[in-house]
């Protein structure tokens, strides 16, 4: 599986994260390298095999539905880039 | 004092022969004069340690002081401790203050343990090398041209120049073993889910755990003692009873059987380290244990399984970081998207960029069956091998590394080479298993570990094996010159 510079642009732009065109390039070999050591997942055959996410096989754990956190909005807000009246501020997104 | 064991700096405090505060002292001062080199700590702040350690000795003078209270601990810069920067080693988080403590930090306080600062580390823990830490690189103090290994780099480094009595780290491929071996230390990375990872700064969530790094695996056992416990916030915590870890340390091994995986004895592995492994397991057998060759076959999979569970986990984790509620934002954009983008471009170092990025590809549309559906079944080969090999042995050894620490810049432009020095570390997060490191020798004068794997829930027995050898050796006790 090889890369294009375009492949590297796209991934880039679905990760949010702006490339230069240099940068691009550079990130092509070396995203092929890595991606060249995956590829040998491949020649094991895995038919039948159950995917594994946790050790224990464990479930998820349930709990009551209810409050249990304390309102802490003003501290949580203090470390935020910017925010006003108790909300965050962003670039206008509906004209 | 910088060469005591935790256990002896605790009678020292419980005798009032010191204070805390005379304690936390001394370290800060060794800190202060050593660090501009090394490098291992990226945030201090002495107010606030040395607050923890008045409230210590006044809790040491009522009497109701644990085998942790008023000694100081190196925390890695991956745990959020409240009202302290923490910054995970990236631009992105340079200045936040964490508005709440992680569970381990919480579990040190409880303990009345002080916190003597937050330690450099890889960039969101991606890295075995600690270069990719946007607050600089870390001297390995044992040859300060060398790396002391990532990502729980400053941990090691501190602990090695004995700028702390002990600190604790995070291990998702290695990062704990790795850096324990290239210092000079012993590290544990416990089984999965033992440690609760609410408050530690997610990289790989189905593989990150901490643990504790120290000089010896009796001061791992106290850490443990601490660190370890059932929380509700992390979903994947384990519900277990609380145990001592200390509880197996002098046990005889008359009868220990290891396992020696032919896998990590084969090409790749430097001949000089061989050796120093080699001998460490011939001071095993002299120690009653008996040996036996096991296989795990699936060894050379591991690496190719992890670049594609750990990026494509990131990526998730990642997509945090978007400017908006914490963290860096970028000075210009013209709309909201451009703002994300030049956000995290700005805000992120090339190797988190490249697993983020490859971490998107291999969840894109189309390819999750083929990269990550595939990389979980290999994964569960990979645990099969284990659980085949433990039926044969009640530990396994092997090399933590294939080298000693490598030069700084000697693999950073290129990532796969740096990727293969956690060959024989990675498949133990796969599995979930406990792995630990512990210092076996030297190879041209830098340090040398051996691994030593158990199976889940092991680590007490695991703790005794290493107790036991540096019962009747010294690698352990030795300290790098010039410090």
């Amino acid at each position: 599986m090889s890369l294009t510079l375009n492949d590297v642009k796209r991934i880039a732009h679905l990760a949010r994260i702006e490339v230069q065109d240099s940068e691009a390039e550079a990130c092509l070999g070396q995203l092929s390298g890595i991606l060249g050591l995956i590829e040998e997942m491949q020649s094991v055959n895995t038919d039948g095999i159950e995917p594994m996410s946790h050790s224990q096989d464990v479930s998820q754990r349930l709990r009551e539905d209810a409050v249990t956190e304390a309102d802490q909005r003003a501290l949580f807000q203090s470390v935020a880039p910017a925010v006003e009246n108790g909300l965050y501020l962003v670039p206008k997104v509906i004209e | 004092m910088i060469n005591h064991s935790l256990n002896e700096l605790a009678a020292l405090l419980a005798g009032k022969k010191i204070s805390s505060a005379e304690l936390t002292r001394e370290f800060l001062v060794r800190i202060a004069k050593h660090n501009p080199a090394i490098n291992a700590f990226v945030t201090l702040d002495e107010e606030k340690s040395l607050a923890q350690a008045a409230a210590a000795d006044a809790r040491i003078a009522k009497g109701d002081g644990g085998p942790l209270t008023g000694i100081p601990i190196a925390q890695k810069d991956i745990f959020c401790a409240k009202g302290w920067r923490t910054t995970c080693g990236s631009k992105m988080l340079a200045n936040f203050t964490a508005p709440y403590d992680a569970y381990v930090i919480e579990q040190f306080d409880r303990a009345g343990a002080v916190n003597l600062g937050k330690t450099n580390m890889d960039e969101f823990a991606m890295g075995s090398s600690n270069e990719t830490s946007f607050f600089g690189k870390v001297q390995n103090p044992w040859d300060r041209a060398r790396v002391p290994g990532g990502s729980s780099g400053g941990s090691a480094a501190a602990v090695a120049a004995r700028l702390a009595p002990a600190a604790t780290g995070t291990d998702t491929g290695g990062s704990i073993r790795q850096p324990a071996s290239l210092c000079g230390l012993s590290g544990l990375k416990p089984t999965y889910g033992v440690c609760s990872r609410y408050g530690m700064i997610a990289f790989a969530s189905s593989l990150d755990q901490a643990g504790p790094m120290a000089k010896s695996c009796a001061d791992l056992s106290l850490m443990m003692n601490v660190m370890a416990g059932f929380d509700n916030r992390d979903s994947t915590s384990l519900q277990r009873d609380q145990e001592d870890y200390a509880r197996e340390l002098n046990k005889p091994l008359a009868g220990l059987r290891i396992g020696l995986p032919r896998e990590y004895f084969a090409e790749g592995l430097s001949a000089e380290v061989a050796k120093v492994v080699q001998d460490a397991i011939a001071e095993y057998r002299r120690l009653g244990a008996q040996t036996v060759e096991v296989s795990l076959p699936n060894t050379r999979l591991s690496i190719p399984v992890y670049y594609v569970l750990a990026p494509a986990e990131a990526s998730s984790n990642l997509a945090r970081y978007d400017g908006v509620r914490y963290g860096y934002r970028a000075p210009q954009y013209t709309d909201l998207l451009d703002m994300y983008c030049k956000t995290r471009a700005q805000g992120f170092g090339a190797e988190v960029k490249r697993r983020i990025m490859i971490g998107t590809y291999v969840l894109s549309a189309g390819y999750y069956d083929a990269y990550y559906l595939k990389a979980q079944k290999l994964r569960r080969l990979i645990a099969q091998d284990f659980a085949a090999a433990f039926k044969q042995c009640d530990v396994i050894m092997g090399p933590t590394a294939p080298d000693t620490a490598f030069k700084s810049d000697e693999k950073t432009d290129d990532p796969v080479a740096m990727y293969l020095q956690d060959i024989y570390t990675i498949a133990v997060n796969l599995a979930g298993l406990p792995g630990m490191s512990i210092p076996a020798g030297f190879a041209n004068g830098l340090p040398v570990g051996l691994q030593v794997i158990g199976n889940y829930f092991d680590e007490a027995r695991m703790l005794n094996v290493g107790h036991a050898y540096q019962q009747a050796t010294d690698w352990h006790t030795r300290m790098p010159e010039g410090l």
